[in-house]
């Protein structure tokens, strides 16, 4: 499970036109961008912090995270 | 009249609650913010909306300034009420609330920054024309006979006081022109040793103070009114224990003199919305001491004896809204008194956070109890250990005393040990009873 570490808004891409980061199916590597999370105008990358297989991608691009709020499910490889 | 659409509160606790209730009978949505230990307060499940803004350490929590900003902008909250602690004397809070487009519930940052520092704060008071502890303005120089003019002028007992010291260490009391020199250059050499810094200042040694408090109300367009003041002179540690309103033997017109002082100060400085001049008192002078800028814990017993809301004056006077009363409109009935609850051991006073196991809250006239505890309420190591507030109001000081007696003993409270054996025992103290005792009371009291 990867849970926010901060209050802000949820972006699955780094473009309204770009494609998502990760997909439920992608394969991930530790270090990889998952997803930003704006907090106060600053865009934060949020990375995998290990390598493993996107099992669910539990918010919706666009809406606001709180802190600790689960974000995705990754199975470890 | 709704002044803001939705107004985020930026604290914990019984204040939280208090902000919540204020705004929920204005007709404003709410948004709590809270940390992962305390998903459970009750204004959380109050709110129209919550989120959760860091870990269970308030400078990760509330005291994070970029998640409650973030927070703000994911809400789409208009003003943040700080409550009291954490960010409510928070000048760059402040700033940054108001940089973002946001209205801070409170004074003006300047005015936050100009009165936390104690330095500035007591010459801006002295220049506004509030009367402060005499002293000798600045350092003592090696220049015996000025030092000794200066104590004369000020008047026996003087406080030598080492500039760099605090919590009551580098400073001596003297009583008599015979220990002045002396007194100074030990002073002076413990504050060398002590603190690297051998400056030191001379200020009037008040022998028998109590904690005499005015409350102020100032609106954007200039207009300040005072509402009386509260006597929290029942103090350990410098905490308050008890508070009332208004404050024994205090007469009407030592009232509107002091308090049209203040109110004077407030529009001089540009003062905007609640806050509190507290003085020391002694022999019918007030001494200024500091100013808080926010609202503080024992404002019910103003609001009991005025019978105005203050939360909600505080967030009209945000919205930019005119006072809706003046000064001749203010009248003090009855008394107040306020008795601090804490989950804290009676004799060591050692926080007991842990669970709530029973609690039911007193009542009957005039009595009020502003508190979030509940029946299985789990009370977290992390912060305050004060639960609650136990508030009796009366036509008299007899009455409020009588009614709190019978309130504190009709509380239940078991889970946590709490300080309600020691109210019980202060609402019963003969120096209590007869009203007007100093700020060391308590403590003495408590060793003998």
């Amino acid at each position: 499970m990867v849970r926010s570490p901060m209050v802000g808004t949820f972006y699955s891409s780094s473009s309204p036109e770009a494609d998502p980061f990760v997909k439920v199916g992608s394969s991930v590597s530790s270090g990889d961008t998952l997803c930003l999370v704006e907090a106060m105008k600053m865009f934060n990358q949020i990375e995998a912090e290990f390598s493993g297989k996107v099992m669910a991608v539990l918010v919706e691009d666009g809406q606001p995270v709180e802190f600790d709020q689960p974000l995705f499910v990754i199975k470890k490889d | 009249m709704r002044a803001f659409r939705k107004v985020l509160i930026a604290n914990r606790g019984e204040i939280a609650l208090r902000i919540q209730r204020a705004c929920q009978a204005m007709g404003i949505r709410t948004v709590a913010v809270h940390s992962t230990v305390d998903r459970n307060l009750k204004h959380v499940g109050m709110a129209d909306e919550s989120v959760c803004i860091g870990p269970a350490p308030a400078a990760q929590s509330y005291l994070n300034v970029p998640a409650i900003i973030a927070a703000m902008e994911v809400t789409d909250a208009e003003a943040v009420h700080p409550g009291y602690g954490f960010l409510a004397e928070n000048a760059d809070f402040a700033e940054r609330v108001e940089e973002s487009g946001f209205t801070f519930i409170g004074p003006r940052a300047e005015t936050i920054r100009l009165m936390g520092d104690k330095v500035s704060a007591i010459n801006a008071m002295r220049q506004a024309g509030v009367p402060c502890v005499p002293g000798s303005n600045g350092p003592l120089d090696s220049d015996e006979k000025r030092s000794i003019r200066l104590a004369e002028e000020i008047g026996y007992p003087v406080l030598i006081k080492a500039a760099a010291g605090g919590g009551g260490r580098g400073m001596r009391v003297v009583e008599s022109p015979e220990d002045l020199v002396r007194s100074i250059s030990l002073t002076r050499q413990e504050a060398r040793s002590g603190f690297g810094d051998d400056t030191v200042y001379m200020e009037k040694y008040l022998t028998n103070p109590r904690h005499v408090e005015i409350q102020v109300l100032a609106d954007a367009h200039g207009r300040a009114v005072h509402l009386g003041e509260r006597d929290c002179s029942m103090q350990r540690r410098h905490q308050k224990v008890i508070e009332e309103a208004p404050a024994p033997g205090i007469t009407a017109e030592e009232r509107e003199r002091i308090g049209r002082i203040c109110t004077d100060a407030c529009q001089r400085i540009g003062y905007l919305g609640a806050g509190t001049f507290e003085f020391l008192y002694e022999d019918g002078e007030f001494y200024f001491i500091e100013m808080n800028t926010r609202i503080q814990v024992e404002h019910p017993v103003t609001e009991c004896v005025t019978g105005l809301d203050l939360i909600r004056a505080q967030i009209l006077a945000a919205a930019g809204e005119p006072l809706p009363f003046r000064q001749e409109d203010v009248h003090i009935q009855g008394h107040a008194i306020e008795c601090r609850i804490n989950a804290e051991d009676p004799e060591t006073f050692i926080p007991q956070p842990g669970r709530i196991d029973a609690f039911h809250a007193p009542g009957g006239p005039g009595i009020r109890v502003d508190s979030h505890i509940y029946d299985g309420y789990s009370v977290p190591p992390n912060y305050d250990s004060m639960i609650g507030k136990l508030i009796a109001h009366g036509e008299n000081r007899e009455t409020a005393i009588a009614r709190m007696r019978v309130a504190l003993d009709e509380m239940v409270l078991r889970g946590v040990k709490n300080n309600i054996p020691l109210h019980q025992r202060l609402l019963k103290d003969s120096g209590f009873v007869a009203g007007g005792t100093n700020i060391h009371y308590l403590e003495k009291l408590l060793k003998g």
